[in-house]
């Protein structure tokens, strides 16, 4: 059983703020899927190899050639807030 | 004639023989959505402007006799998940919602390297995560089929706008069923490509060891068009691969004689729709007399592929949606005192509830204390599926199975999401175990479409594709066209 302190943690971890209303409602929502997601655990995986990937062991390498990239322009356009061509910030160091 | 009831087949032939000119096309279609769009909500934005222009373009270029592309003057919408240069690409998130991408993606280059032209961005659910197109930030889309209920999703609008004649073929995502169930419950023929086949590049990515672009038509030619013209190796994503050249359209007429079709003995144990199951077993009649052979295999591991799915989707989710920080590009919240703040009421506020859950559902399979219990465990899971279907595929062309065990559901009603994912029993194996299928319609129960799945193997796109099309010309509901 998962507890609201284990939500609360969870929800730092991903940076969400989550309120108490919906923390009684992730609560419902996570034994059900726990109890979906714990059918697994009958299964004997024993040596079994994990599958990250369907494609595993075949990442071509290529060579390291400069070229052109996206303009800056058209990156800046996106961000909240930019000063000088540059994404704003708030100061992060002293 | 109405242009818009044409195939992209045909539209293409009747722009050859200078029977239509591509602004012929295309303003039949801005009409039609401009028609429907009130009800449907299958765009987020429709890009008329543009649409027109290159129509102008392509009719230049017919008379200037220059050589055209193979999507030459056909009408194509794409989910809005994946990136357009210079226009709106939202994933229906508040997160990305005057997001305007400043590169394009591959198969967005190659439409247009094929001159097709682009009508819109469609509708979906937030990021891709969902089953009833209902999650948009944009607002629901409708079935056309039964505007009380839901086409399906995520890629419902993409699937909705070419059931409605909207636009004639369209570009979705398929994560875990999000392009098949979408075209079983509007109508049509949607296609889940191999996993490698098709550049993802530019495709937001939520689950990137499941995601694969796909596409869906009014019939098997048109999806294997579109297909074709997107179809191969690209530098920019290093797990498609190169399979040299396809020649789908040369040759997926070739007939289904000595074609071997298995049918998976668990699926006939999952509780499917009575009357769905009938049009599976005349389908097989159907198979049977075009000279194919159906026998029984066995998919053993098939129960665990919802749980399997959900953990690795989930995990994946979390990692992918981490980079929405708020600070290069998308939402950012207008209240914050620290840089933590910045990040955490970003997220709180332009991510949906659907998406939070998923977010911290993978948060904790991911963590330190649960990683080997959930996430390892479904990952040694989904090698035991992937296994069946390998051994499968030894002996076996193809595989078949409903798309859905059940009709679309109705529209913006309360709808439980663990009922919601369990229609997913058909179609999340094939993403896990990155192999390729097709929902074909296979005849209706009331006016409510049904679906067939044909899955084939790694880059056994052209036996699908043989079988499908077979299929149409042969049962009552299809064409060819």
């Amino acid at each position: 059983m998962i507890t609201k302190d284990e939500i609360r943690n969870m929800a730092e971890l991903c940076k969400l703020n989550i309120s108490e209303e919906e923390i009684e409602r992730f609560m419902e929502d996570f034994s059900r899927i726990l109890q979906y997601v714990d059918r697994l655990k009958v299964m004997d995986t024993d040596g079994v190899k994990p599958t990250y990937h369907i494609m595993s062991g075949t990442q071509p390498l290529r060579d390291d050639v400069v070229k052109d990239s996206m303009s800056r322009e058209d990156v800046i356009k996106n961000a909240p807030e930019e000063q000088y061509g540059y994404f704003k910030l708030l100061k992060v160091m002293d | 004639m109405d242009i818009i009831e044409l195939s992209a087949m045909e539209m293409k032939t009747k722009l050859k023989n200078r029977e239509l000119s591509a602004r012929d096309i295309v303003e039949a279609h801005l009409e039609r959505i401009e028609e429907r769009e009130g009800e449907l909500n299958a765009f987020i934005t429709v890009t008329e402007e543009k649409a027109l222009e290159i129509a102008d373009k392509i009719d230049r270029k017919m008379k200037d006799k220059e050589e055209l592309g193979i999507l030459a003057g056909i009408p194509i919408g794409i989910k809005d998940n994946i990136i357009t240069y210079g226009i709106k690409t939202t994933c229906a998130s508040r997160m990305l919602k005057d997001f305007i991408p400043p590169y394009e993606s591959t198969v967005v280059e190659r439409v247009i390297e094929e001159d097709g032209i682009i009508l819109g961005k469609t509708n979906l659910d937030e990021f891709a995560i969902g089953s009833l197109t209902d999650t948009s930030y944009f607002g629901a889309t409708r079935n056309p089929v039964d505007l009380d209920r839901s086409p399906g999703g995520s890629s419902g609008g993409s699937t909705a706008a070419v059931k409605a004649g909207e636009v004639a073929i369209s570009l979705g995502s398929d994560t875990g069923g999000s392009i098949r169930q979408p075209a079983s419950y509007c109508g049509v023929v949607g296609i889940k490509p191999t996993y490698g086949l098709i550049s993802r590049y530019g495709l937001v990515a939520v689950a990137n060891s499941l995601d694969q672009i796909g596409v869906s038509g009014r019939n098997v030619l048109d999806a294997a068009l579109m297909l074709e013209a997107i179809a191969g190796y690209d530098k920019k994503d290093s797990t498609s691969v190169d399979m040299g050249p396809v020649n789908y359209l040369e040759n997926l007429k070739e007939g289904i004689e000595g074609m071997k079709i298995g049918l998976p003995k668990e699926y006939m144990n999952i509780d499917i729709e009575p009357g769905i199951k009938d049009k599976l077993m005349k389908a097989i009649k159907i198979f049977e007399s075009l000279g194919a052979k159906v026998e029984e295999i066995s998919l053993p591991n098939t129960e665990w592929a919802l749980s399997t799915y959900y953990v690795i989707a989930a995990s994946e989710i979390t990692s992918n949606l981490s980079r929405f920080d708020g600070i290069r590009y998308g939402y950012r919240a207008k209240e914050y005192e620290t840089l933590d703040e910045l990040y955490i009421n970003t997220r709180t506020k332009a991510f949906g509830r659907e998406v939070k859950r998923r977010i911290l559902a993978g948060t904790y399979f991911l963590s330190n204390k649960h990683v080997e219990e959930y996430y390892k465990k479904a990952l040694r899971m989904r090698t035991l599926i992937k296994e069946d279907f390998d051994k499968a595929f030894e002996k076996y062309d193809i595989i078949l199975s409903p798309t859905t065990p059940n009709l679309p559901f109705k529209q913006n009603v309360d709808n439980d999401p663990f009922i919601m994912a369990k229609s997913d029993i058909f179609t999340v194996p094939v993403n896990l175990a990155g192999i390729c299928a097709m929902s074909i319609p296979c005849g209706h129960i009331g006016k409510l479409p049904v679906g067939l799945q044909i899955i084939g193997d790694r880059f056994g796109e052209l036996n699908i594709l043989k079988a499908g099309y077979a299929f149409e010309r042969h049962s009552s509901i299809g064409g060819d066209k």
